[in-house]
């Protein structure tokens, strides 16, 4: 068994809150869509490379122009270097602007988010009730249609 | 991961994303998401790969035309070039007799480190120090391995996990400038189980655990997946 395999079977049944499902469903092409990017990686600006702590729900925001964010996720199993040599292994940000030019998606907000997953407690309900929320309505307020998750 | 979707989507945002533990997205039920069995880390593919990329993130948006959610779709190619197999990566020969092999073993790999900084135009050290105060953060390590505690040597828990990660970013980051390594987990590989850095990382850990440190504070030093 591969390492990411072990890591794999001993997260995959975490447990899940219990969350009513509700799905937006999209009423507009693609190509009229704004499209944001909310990662779970624990990315920060730059500057800001400082471990992000266990527990922590909070979010960052992170300029769509920037390449220099930092990758601060406190977890150390999973591959590193991968982002190291291309940011876009995790942080498609170069690819969602190649798709806004080649009119795929309508645009690209200006702004992304960052959270960061594999938390030590996983009740969920900071992210459910507080940030996650602000989160979202950060983005809407942004008129952003579409988010793309990416996780690490 | 999952659960954020479900927020943003409760929100009225239309989401989808990439998972790369499909178990939990079958347990977690997103609307929309797209498992591609990529390594962990690289959730898009290959690093520089802009056309395996692409087309992953348009495989996923095409989920959201679906209205029969939740939809967990599998992306047709596995891509498995991660390995336990340490990266063959030359190391320095022993400079300098008077320092402990570790920090001589540091000092040595500067130039490939800054090798690597100059070609990729990122570093993820700097948590708790740069690359100057990495021989530094070496001989606390040592200390600990020596039997001093965290307190003795002005460390908290945050601050050993801060200055395990930046010694390990150093490494793998002048692993990246001494060969040209692709393959996922190969430099932690190397890192953790050829280096004199390594041994002491493994050995300080195991020292922390049968003084009866708290098991928060030292099972983080090492991917669980290392020999401890």
């Amino acid at each position: 068994m591969s390492a990411d395999d072990v890591i794999r079977s001993s997260v995959g049944d975490i447990p899940v809150p219990a969350i009513w499902p509700v799905a937006k469903i999209l009423r507009m092409p693609l190509g009229e869509c704004r499209v944001a990017i909310v990662t779970t990686a624990g990315l920060k600006p730059s500057g800001g490379v400082e471990l992000w702590q266990p527990t922590d729900a909070s979010f960052t925001v992170l300029p769509a122009s920037a390449r220099d964010v930092q990758l601060s996720h406190f977890s150390p199993n999973f591959d590193r270097t991968g982002i190291i040599q291309d940011l876009n292994v995790v942080y498609p940000a170069d690819r969602l602007n190649e798709l806004a030019a080649a009119g795929v998606i309508g645009s690209v907000n200006e702004r992304h988010v960052s959270f960061m997953g594999a938390q030590f407690d996983a009740t969920f309900s900071t992210i459910i009730h507080d940030t996650g929320p602000e989160a979202a309505q950060l983005l809407l307020d942004d008129g952003v249609d579409v988010v793309l998750l990416t996780p690490i | 991961m999952s659960v954020l979707a479900h927020v943003l989507e409760r929100a009225g945002l239309a989401t989808v994303g990439i998972s790369i533990v499909r178990q939990q997205a079958v347990n977690a039920k997103p609307p929309r998401m797209l498992h591609c069995d990529f390594p962990l880390g690289r959730p898009l593919g290959r690093p520089n790969d802009v056309e395996l990329q692409t087309d992953v993130i348009t495989a996923a948006f095409a989920l959201l035309a679906r209205t029969d959610v939740p939809v967990l779709a599998d992306y047709p190619l596995a891509i498995e070039d991660e390995s336990d197999t340490p990266a063959a990566c030359p190391l320095p020969p022993r400079h300098d007799p008077d320092v402990p092999a570790a920090v001589d073993e540091a000092r040595g790999l500067r130039r490939a480190y800054d090798r690597s900084v100059a070609t990729y135009g990122r570093t993820a050290v700097g948590r708790i120090a740069d690359a100057d105060g990495i021989p530094g953060l070496i001989e606390t390590m040592i200390r600990i391995e020596g039997g001093e505690s965290l307190d003795d040597v002005g460390w908290d828990a945050a601050a050993l996990h801060s200055a395990g990660q930046d010694i390990r970013a150093y490494y793998e980051e002048a692993g990246l400038g001494l060969a040209d390594v692709t393959g996922a987990r190969r430099l932690e590989s190397w890192l953790y189980q050829t280096t004199a850095v390594g041994a002491l990382l493994r050995s300080t850990q195991r020292v922390l655990k049968a003084a009866g440190v708290d098991r928060n504070t030292w099972y983080y030093l090492l991917p669980r997946t290392q020999p401890r």
